[in-house]
């Protein structure tokens, strides 16, 4: 490895292209805490978010109408309004009215910090899409398929586990990844209310090493990347769990 | 009135008894629907009232909050910073326009080319395409920004680029490739025998794309290009993270000159408020649309 971080360096030498996040270990080792930031964000998120969805389209479904007036305006407000507002208002509206704890240096610090915040707006964002395509999954459907399993003695909640859900999934899964690349792409958002991600540890070594081109290309590169190799293997995955004759 | 001597039921209009109280209104939103020539969205007093009454209940959360009676009220102190935040919003929306305008221009040139038999020019724009559909929208705006010049030199005349111009670029640039995505889309979506049936009568690709195939496309387009105008309305507010003074940035200054952290919650949610009364709409708009246009099989 050192060889090829010396040619790196030669490289910058002879071309002045200067990137430090491959030879210097400094600057590398941020990227890469940035990478796995972004994923760790991008995983989490993923899960809350699809628990909001399945939550939310079950309580969709409840005969309370307030119940079902207040989850349409959650979908609404979420789906309509910009998500870095969103963020800024949870992290600098909501935050500061929550109370403070002291750390151990003895200073006032939020209980949430910045990491929290993004991932409770961004399920939140997130969550709001998935309501509404579950919800649509779940009506996809056919009322025949789920009186053939009441005839077959099924009661209520296996005719949900086990004839509604499983197709239900499969119907709304290329919804479902189209909102799971979307969220990837949502966690650069992070970046401006500081946390570390990706986006982030890049604008902090151009900062210092003060290589603004390089360091954009390769954001730009591997975003594109990232997202790409995702969007083909949930491609692959879509077509391998496609329902045979059904939309 | 026999079968066969019925008249045409116009939309709204009816013959049953059960239906006549409603009818003459369904006939003047109909009539005000075509001749406007989308759905309108069916906003009332109360809609309005719901939005005020949020802001009113923030404030008053920041009221409860400050309880100095000295200082100037949380509501008051928004009342004041309306104009600024106004004018940032239409800021905004400017450059929502202007990008829409410039994406949707280059995208429908690049949906066209992706549908293009020359299997290199395909390729090409399909690359170009999946390129930036996959990158993040900052990403892209941080790096029009940080790598467009602040002028183009030409010999003769120096073209300026500031910063708001580079940012409707940064955000043109994901427009182009979604609006690339519609139209190569839409085109996929019409069934075969549209194509055979324009050949059998003896149409040239040419004509076949533009007289046949894109009139009956732009019915289809028309909806997720209106989403996608929502979601670059949404986006206009990045343009605040690299310093494009918008109604984010303008936000943040009224705030920052204030200094009370209680008056965050009514500025924030008034900037929410107004993106919503906007982008809502357009999202009923749209679902109408959609709904009107679905393909009855």
């Amino acid at each position: 490895m050192e060889a090829v971080y010396d040619w790196f360096r030669v490289f910058y030498q002879d071309t002045g292209i200067n990137l430090t996040f491959i030879y210097d270990s400094y600057d590398r080792n941020r990227l890469i805490d940035g990478f796995f930031m972004t994923i760790w964000l991008s995983l989490i998120c993923l899960a809350l978010s699809l628990m909001i969805g399945v939550v939310g389209a079950w309580v969709q479904g409840a005969r309370s109408v307030i119940l079902r007036r207040i989850v349409a305006a959650y979908i609404e407000f979420f789906r309509n309004t910009p998500p870095l507002v969103q963020l800024y208002f949870f992290y600098f509206a909501i935050g500061s009215i929550l109370p403070t704890t002291e750390n151990r240096f003895g200073l006032e610090e939020p209980i949430l910090g910045s990491f929290a915040w993004a991932v409770i707006s961004l399920s939140f964002f997130a969550g709001a899409f998935n309501v509404e395509i579950f919800r649509s999954g779940v009506e996809a459907v056919p009322e025949s398929t789920k009186e053939a399993a009441e005839a077959l003695g099924y009661n209520r909640l296996q005719i949900y586990l086990y004839i509604v859900l499983p197709l239900a999934f499969r119907v709304c899964l290329p919804a479902l990844n189209n909102n799971l690349v979307n969220l990837v792409k949502t966690t650069t958002l992070a970046y401006a209310i500081a946390v570390p991600e990706m986006l982030y540890m890049a604008n902090q070594i151009w900062s210092d090493s003060v290589n603004v081109p390089e360091m954009m290309t390769f954001l730009l590169i591997a975003y594109v990347f990232l997202v790409g190799v995702l969007v083909w293997f949930m491609h692959r995955w879509e077509r391998a769990m496609r329902l045979p004759g059904f939309g | 009135m026999g079968m066969f001597g019925k008249k045409p039921i116009l939309h709204g209009a009816t013959d049953l008894p059960v239906l006549l109280p409603a009818a003459q209104r369904l006939a003047a939103t109909a009539a005000k629907e075509r001749a406007a020539g989308f759905p309108l969205p069916r906003l009332r007093a109360r809609h309005g009232l719901w939005l005020v009454a949020i802001l009113l209940l923030s404030a008053g959360i920041a009221e409860a909050q400050s309880g100095t009676p000295e200082k100037q009220s949380a509501f008051a102190a928004l009342i004041n910073w309306v104009p600024v935040m106004l004018e940032g919003f239409v800021f905004n929306i400017a450059i929502s326009f202007l990008a829409m305008a410039i994406g949707t221009g280059t995208g429908a040139v690049l949906g066209l080319m992706q549908i293009s038999l020359l299997p290199p020019v395909r390729g090409g724009s399909w690359f170009v395409t999946q390129f930036f559909r996959n990158a993040p929208w900052l990403v892209l705006l941080f790096f029009c920004m940080f790598l467009l010049p602040f002028e183009f030199d030409l010999g003769v005349v120096v073209i300026p680029f500031p910063d708001w111009v580079k940012a409707t670029i940064g955000l043109a640039l994901p427009v182009m490739a979604n609006v690339s995505e519609i139209v190569r889309g839409a085109v996929r979506s019409l069934p075969s025998g549209q194509w055979e049936a324009a050949e059998s009568l003896a149409f040239t690709r040419r004509q076949t794309l533009w007289e046949i195939i894109l009139p009956q496309c732009v019915k289809r387009m028309l909806p997720p290009w209106m989403n996608l105008y929502a979601i670059l309305t949404m986006a206009t507010v990045l343009a605040s993270i690299v310093g494009v003074s918008e109604m984010m940035t303008q936000t943040g200054r009224a705030l920052a000159a204030e200094n009370r952290p209680e008056l965050l919650i009514p500025f924030y949610s008034f900037v929410l408020i107004c993106f919503f009364a906007y982008c809502y709409p357009i999202a009923v708009a749209t679902r109408r649309l959609e709904r009107r246009y679905q393909v009855k099989l």
